[in-house]
């Protein structure tokens, strides 16, 4: 099968709603989603405290997290493959090979920005509004729910940022997820496996799916910061 | 003084600010009655903007005593004093918005009905939904002081309010502040303006290396300064 040959057949994948190609671009959607609504419940009040609280060892903790964004994907996956290992310590739940076990190592993958941004962000916003937020009353933790709405645009381009990062990941799922048709197969496992195999339509339309997913990823930071430009002057 | 009802009069006595192992603060002692408006000046780093702080409680005081009435400061639990800061403080919110959030934060009563209160007061009704770090250096300090004012304190304390505004946008600042004063605010305004002490107020607290040198109504302050200082504070004043 030539290359053009490959376009057409993975357009009318695309336009067919052939529903093996819709299963995985659901699962890739629903898992990476997930992950970045756990990862952002959990990082945003994280960052927030790192960002309002001074204790021995924070800088390093930060430097931690801040190299964590660079956490290669497939040590994430190794990681969190040897937690959920049936002789690992969360064995027991018998995730490994699941989505659940995706959810976990792409949360891992996003955590680390989101804490990092918020922590950024919530830090430079407090030292702006320190005095008349102090004058309010809104001391500590208080002051946790004005910095994060005031921060919001910037935590919103932080979340797409992680969502970019967890869609585009092949490595942490596939060691995590083993890439089992349609339960575990997401479009980077499957664009990985039909390439290999030869079935060059269906890589070819998941990936152009991933690249619109991207671009829409990026016209929507650039709206963000479009808007949040009206509001930061 | 009206008992309980009120914060003041508010009594300052021995105060003392060290940071780095330097005093800047050097003990003033003073008692500030309700109403009128009381010009805290002296030279850069005299310890103006300090004392209102510390007046205001965004810092603690390394010793001596700051004592309000009523709860410390505050009655049925609500703080009765504001700041307003030189530069002002804008939430990345609407005029509105900045307005609504200081009464949310203060757990204040009949909030809407305070907002658009202030925003009429002082002239914001036709820029309320506009952001407010938007708004033009006279704009913001405006809302700053009505975001202040919704606050219903007793005291409102002024940071060099003017500091950073055309002469234009000085005149409304001081027009408002006057009007403050007349309402029965209490006003208390560190400005390095010498000017604008004599137009507003009708006390002058001097202060020179953190010492309180001078406290005199202002017409005395201006014409028979009694320290050494101060003369030479008042005859140097455009060096300044």
């Amino acid at each position: 099968m030539d290359v053009a040959n490959a376009f057409s057949a993975a357009f009318g994948l695309i336009i067919g709603f052939d529903p093996q190609f819709l299963g995985i671009v659901g699962l890739s959607l629903s898992v990476t989603l997930t992950a970045v609504i756990i990862a952002a419940v959990a990082g945003m009040p994280l960052g927030a405290w790192l960002a309002l609280t001074r204790f021995p060892g924070r800088s390093a903790l930060i430097v931690f997290v801040n190299g964590l964004m660079g956490l290669p994907p497939v040590v994430a996956g190794l990681l969190v493959f040897l937690v959920l290992s049936r002789s690992g310590p969360l064995g027991w739940l018998g995730w490994l090979f699941t989505p659940a076990a995706m959810v976990i190592a792409q949360t891992v993958l996003v955590l680390p920005i989101i804490v990092a941004l918020t922590r950024s962000t919530i830090e430079d916003l407090w030292s702006e509004y320190r005095e008349h937020l102090i004058s309010l009353d809104q001391t500590g933790l208080r002051a946790v729910p004005t910095l994060l709405w005031d921060g919001r645009i910037a935590l919103a381009t932080g979340l797409l940022a992680g969502f970019g990062r967890a869609s585009a990941e092949v490595g942490a799922v596939l060691i995590v997820g083993g890439n089992i048709a349609s339960y575990t197969r997401t479009m980077t496992t499957s664009i990985a496996l039909e390439t290999s195999k030869g079935d060059l339509p269906l890589a070819l339309g998941l990936g152009i799916v991933l690249i619109a997913l991207t671009l829409a990823i990026n016209a929507f930071t650039f709206a963000a910061s479009r808007v949040g430009a009206q509001y930061a002057g | 003084m009206r008992g309980t009802s009120s914060i003041l009069p508010l009594l300052v006595e021995g105060l003392v600010f060290e940071a780095g192992g330097r005093r800047l603060v050097d003990a003033p002692s003073f008692a500030l009655p309700a109403g009128g408006v009381t010009a805290i000046v002296g030279p850069n780093g005299a310890g103006k903007s300090l004392l209102l702080r510390l007046c205001h409680g965004l810092l603690t005081q390394t010793s001596g005593q700051i004592r309000w009435g009523g709860d410390d400061g505050r009655i049925a639990g609500r703080k009765r004093h504001a700041m307003v800061f030189q530069r002002p403080v804008m939430l990345r919110r609407s005029a509105r918005a900045n307005i609504a959030h200081a009464l949310a934060a203060t757990r204040a009563p009949n909030a809407s009905a305070m907002i658009e209160a202030a925003l009429a007061r002082f002239g914001l009704a036709d820029l309320a939904d506009r952001s407010a770090r938007l708004l033009s250096g006279g704009e913001q300090q405006r809302l700053a002081i009505a975001r202040a004012w919704a606050l219903s304190p007793e005291v409102l304390f002024l940071d060099e309010p003017t500091s950073q505004l055309d002469p234009g946008a000085t005149r409304q600042i001081e027009a408002l502040i006057a009007s403050l004063a007349k309402d029965g605010m209490t006003i208390v305004m560190a400005t390095h303006d010498l000017g604008q002490a004599r137009r507003l107020s009708q006390r002058v607290l001097f202060l020179n290396r953190g010492c309180l040198v001078e406290d005199a109504e202002t017409s005395i302050f201006f014409t028979a300064p009694a320290s050494p200082e101060a003369r030479a504070f008042i005859a140097g004043e455009l060096l300044w």
